[in-house]
């Protein structure tokens, strides 16, 4: 479907050159949600305005259904970018229009007839839930509710992609995971393709199917979200995928743990299935020792689970080495966590 | 200065007659070229913004010609500019004299001063929402008549008002060169027949019309203002 070849991008300001990418290479398949995370600098911004054609590539191809999109001429170009919505972290309306002349825009520049573009505006802005809304201007409008017209409006000409930099960044928790939901029915409604860049690992968790880790112009980590979930590969995607796993309490309970030698602590990663076993009881059984569980949490990511638990177990080194067998054959993911006090 | 017969002139109904025509002539000549302005400095404006670097029509030697010709008749003292459009004016209008006449000048001395209110203007309005526009495909025409133009149009009023005060200057001006209006009746009756009174009182409606243009200008821009 969305096709990245080789891209690489050099900006020339002031006779001194930035590389905002490196080679980038990226297969995008059709109807995913594909999450590209980074933190601010790692060229998110300058990837995905490269698909649309905002910025022109240095080197290489960018296709889109079979189409090489970096040497359209300017006619088919404008055609192919209404087949492509965008939505943007600071919105982006027109503030001199209302709502509705906001999501009528892109179907004038279509050039369709009045009647034809009242009908699908008032079909969008019910998609989006805005019909009590439709008459007031962006300045009356609340940030989930403006971004709530900048989909509407990138909905417009259905397309068959849709990107999005950075559209929950300017909003406040609850707010996005409201505009994630929409874009999640959206996507399952219709089957569109979107491409979103993000900094917060909570929005590729709550979702996106797959995930490209971008570090400094190069993708670091590519893969599922839920095997970049729980096996992050890079540092940099362990530090991501902590923003949302990781209390921060963890190095906080280990702190103040009573001092004793003969205490191991043990971090258990259950996936999928095994969550939902018996286990920790029957490793107790089997190999007889004493556990006490610090600290747990359960994440759920493309709706699967997948659980952490933080247990110290007062045993010999025999006994854990047998407890850490036990809990491999049942398909847990174990390590000794080092005491931070020894550190 | 106080001469009881000079202000018993302003009993003589023949002098607001007069008056009233200079006034009529004065709108006359604000209407017409305060049109041709606006006709003439919007484009000129929008291909400032559009032909500089980094613009969607970027073209350096278009950018660099315009500049000079706007900043050269933004810069020639008007009362100068009227004398050198003199052979130009008769060449369009027929005559060099009269309120048609004075339009010229007052174009050519406005349009430029324009432009560059409209190339502010323009370069106030949010370059996302531009981009979000070519992100949708839109061409140069539809960027400029739906992005530019209607986002930009309570900054623009607020610069047709300044244009039409500073007109209102010029046109007075005009009256030097028997473009008729207020600022001749003023001229006539208060330097070349030292009538102070009625001088006094055509400076009071020329400053009472320049207030309401203001007032008006003020409340349009902020009506139209939806940010
Ligand atoms: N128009 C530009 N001119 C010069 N450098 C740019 C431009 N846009 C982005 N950059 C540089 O490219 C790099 C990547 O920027 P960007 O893609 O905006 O990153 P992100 O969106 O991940 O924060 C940065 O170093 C930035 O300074
Ligand atoms: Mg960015």
């Amino acid at each position: 479907m969305i096709k990245l070849e080789k891209v690489k991008k050099v900006y020339q300001s002031n006779k001194q050159n930035v590389v905002a990418l490196k080679e980038i290479n990226l297969e995008i398949k059709p109807s995913e949600i594909y999450g590209i995370i980074g933190y601010s600098g790692a060229g998110k911004s300058t990837l995905i305005r490269l698909i649309n054609m905002l910025e022109r590539p240095t080197e290489g191809q960018i296709w889109i259904d079979q189409k090489l999109m970096n040497q359209l001429n300017d006619r088919d170009l404008r055609f192919a970018r209404q087949e492509i919505g965008m939505i943007f972290q600071h919105f982006n309306l027109l503030w001199s229009r209302t709502v509705r002349g906001n999501i009528a825009f892109p179907l004038e520049i279509a050039g369709l007839p009045k009647e034809e573009i009242d009908q699908r505006v008032n079909e969008l802005i019910q998609l989006v839930g805005l019909t009590e809304r439709a008459d007031a201007y962006p300045s009356e409008l609340s940030g989930g509710q403006k971004q709530r017209v900048g989909i509407a409006r990138a909905l417009a000409n259905r397309p068959k992609v849709l990107l999005s930099d950075e559209a929950t960044s300017a909003l406040d928790p609850k707010t996005t995971d409201s505009i994630l939901e929409l874009l999640q029915e959206i996507n399952k409604k219709m089957g569109i393709t979107v491409i979103l860049i993000t900094h917060e690992m909570h929005v590729i968790q709550k979702i996106c199917h797959r995930v490209a880790v971008i570090d400094d112009g190069e993708i670091v980590e590519e893969g599922s979200v839920f095997e970049v979930f729980t096996h992050p590969k890079k540092s940099i995607t362990k530090e991501f995928v902590k923003q949302v796993t990781e209390t921060k309490m963890v190095d906080e309970t280990l702190r103040y743990l009573p001092h004793d030698s003969s205490s191991y602590i043990l971090k258990c990663g259950f996936v999928g299935e095994t969550a939902n076993k018996p286990i920790i009881s029957q490793w107790v059984k089997t190999v007889n020792v004493d556990v006490n569980i610090l600290e747990g949490n359960i994440q759920y990511v493309q709706d699967a689970s997948y659980g952490t638990l933080l247990i110290q177990i007062n045993a010999s080194k025999d006994k854990l080495d047998e407890s850490i067998a036990f809990l491999q054959q049942n398909g847990v993911e174990v390590e000794v966590v080092e005491d931070v006090r020894y550190q | 200065m106080f001469d009881i017969n000079k202000w018993q002139a302003l009993l003589d109904i023949a002098v607001w007659l007069q008056l009233g025509t200079a006034f009529l002539e004065t709108i006359y000549m604000l209407v017409l070229s305060g049109i041709f302005t606006v006709i003439l400095g919007t484009p000129l404006g929008i291909l400032l913004v559009l032909t500089d670097k980094g613009q969607l029509l970027e073209n350096k030697v278009v950018n660099i010609i315009t500049s000079i010709i706007v900043n050269v008749f933004r810069s020639i003292p008007f009362i100068i500019l009227m004398v050198l459009l003199l052979p130009f004016t008769r060449w369009i209008i027929g005559t060099p004299i009269g309120s048609t006449a004075a339009i010229v000048p007052l174009i050519v001395g406005a349009a430029p001063f324009f432009a560059r209110l409209v190339e502010t203007s323009l370069r106030e309005v949010n370059k996302g929402v531009v981009e979000a526009a070519i992100s949708m495909g839109a061409n140069v025409s539809q960027i400029v008549r739906k992005v530019y133009l209607p986002e930009a149009l309570p900054s623009i009023v607020s610069g047709i008002t300044v244009t039409l005060i500073a007109l209102i200057s010029y046109s007075a001006m005009a009256g030097l060169l028997g473009g008729g209006g207020l600022g001749n009746y003023a001229i006539i009756y208060g330097y070349q027949l030292f009538n102070t009174p009625i001088m006094l009182v055509t400076t009071a409606v020329i400053l009472i019309l320049v207030i309401l243009v203001q007032i008006f200008g003020d409340s349009l821009s902020k009506k139209l203002d939806k940010k």
